[in-house]
């Protein structure tokens, strides 16, 4: 299904680096995936892997140090206009992690909302404005009545909610969502990916889901990447990378999830993992239909042995 | 049998707040016996860190109110004991791993120090002396280079290796009670997984007893023997881990397995979700507290509140379903689905 789909962006030899340039903190390392329309990727990969990094540099939050993103033909970080960069931005929004840090205190849910209408010049006339917002509260189960309250009057799963709401005002193609359920409890975190499912049905959205929680990504998303010190591992379709994971690092990750079944977390095995520095003849091997493997041409053919 | 050391009984917790009395622990029992691990469940709200820390004495009062019950550690009840008598008990019989183990630890003191800062407050030992059992400790959680990282702050430790500083720190008066208050919530799955190997390990050689507070029921599977299962400021279930995992009676607990992502089947069903919202505990709702929530709250849910029904010698719910005059309510399909393929699993392990 995938492979027909039209690439919505792709990601060529991203590198973006923080700190001093003779000693700089690599923290994605070239990495190069596209991501089809109407589909979900998931990123995952502990703390520091870059993951969060990589949604932010998409979304130009940060001015990448190399490589190249180009989402609908066009290369994102290219010199824009304002209105190309208002153009970029009704096409593509984020949402947060914290649904306590990422909401305006100071205003009700329904300011904003708004205020992306504000911004670019949307809706002008008051009743049309607040029609809008009730579609979108009505659209992400809540309703009417809560766009005049403040944020610290909504429970952590109504916040992401607004989030949700906030990122879809102006119509998307592609949502980043940055860790958007870990810090909610696990009945709130089902309804909201139920929701997101929801909505990308309804409104053909593809989806960027960066995550550390591996059985929720596995259950959202059409494929997998796998990161690791700012590089990605392994990338293939979300059966694939759970049921035949070929890099060492997958299968670290993946023997670490505990499941709720008692009987077979008592033989629970963990695969501890050993990085093994690569050298520079290290690329993207194709493992399967959509799979690929970094590592050197050796060090995948032992991993597939094993396999 | 093994010894109960810890027994609580009918513990009522309030605070005081602005906007009135908030019942935080409305009536919890439970005991405990020695070398076991007992899992708390729960969501935010639902009352299990203020059991947790109401344990150990360390809810302020005011705001806090103790309304009523007992907690018979050794059979002794810590609630009347004062500050000075607990400050004994504290670190010494029961000691406490948090959830952020950035903030739990001083970050201005090296981690050797506050590692025998413990030893030297219970134990009558020579400082000598408690070095090198805080070098021990430190090797016992798995941190390598133990005199080298005895010398260094917090700082200098990455998120796992500062939990194991924090649990050698509770280790360090050898306690018999250890409660743990999401200890892993905060780390990586990776390092989660080391994290519960180590306190299994620690479990077995030195046969302290767990209470173990997460909302994470694949941790639960992992490291309990048995689970209370709480809801609104009560234990709504409660049994061995098999009993709950393999035979969950309470519409909570079917909701709680059912919003977990199945990983071996197809994702093209939505999630099983619990509607709703947790009651607020300041005017706790009449009746079941779960009733507006459950999809097959009866009449009586609204009026009165279930007693503890016993389902077999170790297993009990809390819900009007397992009344004799009930109607019979089947598993929900997706959680008996999902138990059914965990335990084909299983028949085929042993072939």
């Amino acid at each position: 299904m995938v492979n027909t789909a039209k690439k919505i962006l792709e990601i060529k030899n991203l590198r973006q680096y923080f700190g001093p340039s003779n000693n700089p903190i690599k923290a994605i390392d070239g990495i190069s995936f596209d991501v089809y329309e109407g589909e979900t990727l998931g990123l995952v990969g502990e703390s520091g892997c870059g993951k969060s990094t990589t949604g932010r540099s998409i979304i130009r939050l940060y001015d990448i140090t190399g490589g190249e993103i180009i989402f609908d033909g066009e290369n994102v970080h290219g010199k824009k206009s304002k209105d190309e960069l208002k153009k970029f931005n009704s096409q593509m929004q984020m949402i947060f992690q914290d649904p306590y840090a990422s909401l305006n205190p100071r205003m009700t849910a329904g300011e904003i909302i708004s205020e992306a209408f504000q911004i670019h010049g949307l809706y002008k006339n008051k009743n049309e404005r607040r029609e809008k917002v009730n579609q979108l509260l009505e659209a992400v189960g809540l309703n009417k009545e809560h766009a005049n309250r403040y944020a610290h009057e909504f429970s952590g799963g109504q916040r992401q909610r607004i989030g949700i709401a906030r990122a879809l005002s102006l119509n998307p193609k592609f949502i980043i969502a940055d860790e958007p359920i870990s810090a909610l409890d696990v009945s709130i975190q089902a309804q909201v990916v139920n929701l997101l499912k929801q909505l990308q049905k309804e409104r053909g959205l593809t989806y960027l889901f960066i995550a550390h929680d591996l059985s929720m990504v596995k259950y959202i998303s059409d494929r997998i990447a796998v990161m690791y010190r700012g590089k990605i591992m392994e990338i293939g379709k979300a059966d694939d990378i759970y049921n035949h994971p070929v890099h060492p690092y997958t299968k670290s990750l993946l023997s670490a999830i505990p499941l709720p079944d008692p009987m077979s977390e008592k033989r629970r095995q963990r695969i501890p993992y050993e990085h093994t520095e690569v050298d520079d003849s290290a690329t993207y091997h194709e493992v399967g239909e959509q799979h690929y493997v970094y590592g050197t041409a050796d060090l995948v053919k032992k991993w597939l042995a094993k396999h | 049998m093994s010894q109960t050391i810890l027994e609580v009984k009918d513990l009522k917790v309030n605070f005081k707040t602005y906007a009135g009395l908030v019942h935080a622990v409305r009536g919890v029992s439970f005991d405990l016996k020695e070398g076991e691990t007992l899992a708390i469940v729960g969501e935010s709200g639902s009352g299990k860190s203020v059991t947790s820390n109401a344990l150990m004495k360390l809810i302020p009062q005011p705001p806090g109110i103790y309304e009523s019950g007992q907690i018979l550690f050794n059979g002794r009840d810590l609630i009347p004991l004062s500050d000075k008598e607990m400050s004994k008990v504290r670190g010494n019989e029961i000691a406490m791993i948090f959830q952020d183990p950035m903030t739990s630890l001083n970050p201005t003191m090296k981690v050797g120090r506050q590692i025998t800062e413990v030893i030297l407050q219970h134990k009558k030992v020579s400082k000598e002396d408690a070095k090198k059992r805080a070098i021990e400790l430190l090797t016992q959680v798995g941190i390598p280079f133990p005199e080298k990282r005895y010398k260094q702050y917090p700082h200098e430790f990455s998120g796992g290796m500062r939990q194991r500083v924090v649990i050698a720190i509770a280790l360090a008066a050898d306690p018999k009670l250890l409660i743990a208050d999401e200890p892993t919530t905060a780390l990586d799955v990776t390092i989660q997984a080391q994290i519960l190997e180590l306190m299994k390990e620690i479990q077995k050689t030195s046969k302290t007893s767990i209470i173990f507070i997460t909302h994470d029921l694949g941790v639960v599977a992992n490291v309990a023997d048995r689970v209370a299962v709480m809801y609104a400021g009560q234990i709504v279930e409660y049994g061995t881990v098999n009993d709950i995992f393999y035979n969950p009676k309470h519409p909570y607990t079917w909701g709680l397995l059912g919003s977990m992502p199945d990983l071996d089947n197809n994702s093209d069903e939505l999630l099983r979700t619990i509607p709703g919202s947790p009651p607020d505990l300041i005017h706790p709702p009449k009746g079941d507290a779960f009733a507006a929530r459950n999809e097959f709250a009866m009449a009586i849910d609204y009026e009165q509140e279930p007693p503890m029904f016993q389902v077999s010698d170790t297993h009990f719910a809390k819900t009007w379903l397992l009344h004799p005059d009930a109607p019979k309510v089947p598993l929900p399909d997706a959680v008996a689905k999902r138990i059914e393929g965990f335990l084909e699993k299983e028949a085929q392990f042993h072939g």
